[in-house]
């Protein structure tokens, strides 16, 4: 059996250490972002095709929502 | 090869370093040049799981020496002549048509990658908001029309996501603004963190509202961090909110009194 644990199954848990509050009237919630903010912040799970390269898919990305810089997290090559 | 490639957008393409080394997870089809008990190719494969040794391929974009690589788990799905399907879950930089031809070694017969497709990257999973161009193509089309947020917010995801797996630790809003100039995370700026923090850990650093700050390198443990009252608690290694998007709280050093001033003329002698 493997001794070593895959990142994604380790367990963790926030435990606090003093407290405090968030002034609503600054940033937003990831997931509340309002646009254009939601995009430049933004990742998309690609499900990439076969064929073209990890960077290709990239720029696709890239020219499809019209931005400047795209870059993806780890080639998925031959 | 197919399967999970996330792609940061703008802004986010900081967190690409979070992923780059994060562990993978592949689907894979294994051809065996010729036939073999069943039995045989299960117990070869178990083998290589655990720590592995492993020699890049020469077409690699990282120097050939042999190096080490974890395997977290090899689970055979099924064997079907000289076909074996099979999911690993490996470290970061782990090339599994090597491994493959690694097996075929350790069989005597040979062996080669048939098919492979990356299942997870990270925290980003194939079942979880994976859509394909044509999605994002349609999606963004829509969008264009319609101008409703929430058809982006379908398949663009908040840079935060890519930070899942990294132990976390949450700061105060008034030390935000000076985390995104560059400085390091003190003890007094920490509100809550994760169990498991090591001295030497990646750490990410979010607000309140759960917004990334910065990823940092831990200089304390978790049990340490919660104990300490002043000093470094995170080396800042990489900012990814833009300065001023949280007021600026801190003061800067205060200049001194009277600023001695040279001139040309003062070296000048009359």
């Amino acid at each position: 059996m493997p001794s070593i644990v895959a990142p994604w199954m380790v367990k963790r848990e926030l435990v606090a250490r003093s407290e405090a509050e968030t002034d609503p009237d600054f940033g937003h919630k990831p997931e509340e972002r309002p646009y254009p903010d939601l995009v430049k912040f933004g990742v998309v799970n690609v499900d990439k095709p076969p064929g073209p390269s990890s960077h290709e898919v990239a720029a696709w990305v890239r020219r499809i929502l019209n931005l400047k810089q795209t870059g993806h997290g780890g080639t998925l090559e031959a | 090869m197919t399967g999970v490639l996330p792609v940061a957008l703008e802004d986010a393409t900081k967190v690409v370093q979070a992923l780059l080394g994060a562990g993978k997870e592949y689907v894979c089809v294994m051809k065996i040049h010729s036939e073999m008990p069943e039995s045989r190719v299960k117990e070869v494969l178990g083998e290589f799981q655990g720590k592995i040794y492993q020699r890049p391929p020469a077409r690699a974009s990282v120097k050939r020496r042999v190096r080490t690589r974890k395997i977290y788990y090899l689970d055979v799905l099924e064997i079907d002549g000289r076909n074996a399907l099979f999911k690993i879950g490996c470290e970061a930089g782990t090339y599994i048509r090597k491994l493959c031809h690694d097996v075929g070694e350790v069989l005597g017969c040979g062996a080669h990658m048939q098919e492979l497709r990356r299942t997870r990257a990270g925290p980003f999973t194939e079942a979880e908001k994976s859509v394909t161009l044509h999605d994002v193509l349609y999606l963004h089309d829509r969008w264009q029309e319609a101008g409703d947020e929430n058809l982006l917010r379908r398949f663009v995801l908040p840079m935060e996501t890519a930070l899942g797996l990294l132990p976390r630790i949450y700061v105060r809003d008034s030390a935000v603004d000076a985390l995104c100039h560059g400085a390091h995370l003190t003890a007094p700026g920490v509100t809550s963190l994760d169990t498991g923090i090591g001295s030497r850990s990646m750490v990410a650093v979010f607000t309140l509202k759960g917004e990334a700050v910065t990823l940092g390198r831990a200089a304390a443990s978790t049990e340490e961090i919660l104990k300490m009252n002043h000093g470094i608690v995170a080396r800042n290694e990489r900012v990814l909110m833009p300065r001023g998007t949280y007021p600026k709280l801190w003061r800067s050093r205060q200049q001194p009194e009277t600023k001695v001033r040279f001139s040309f003329s003062s070296f000048v002698k009359d």
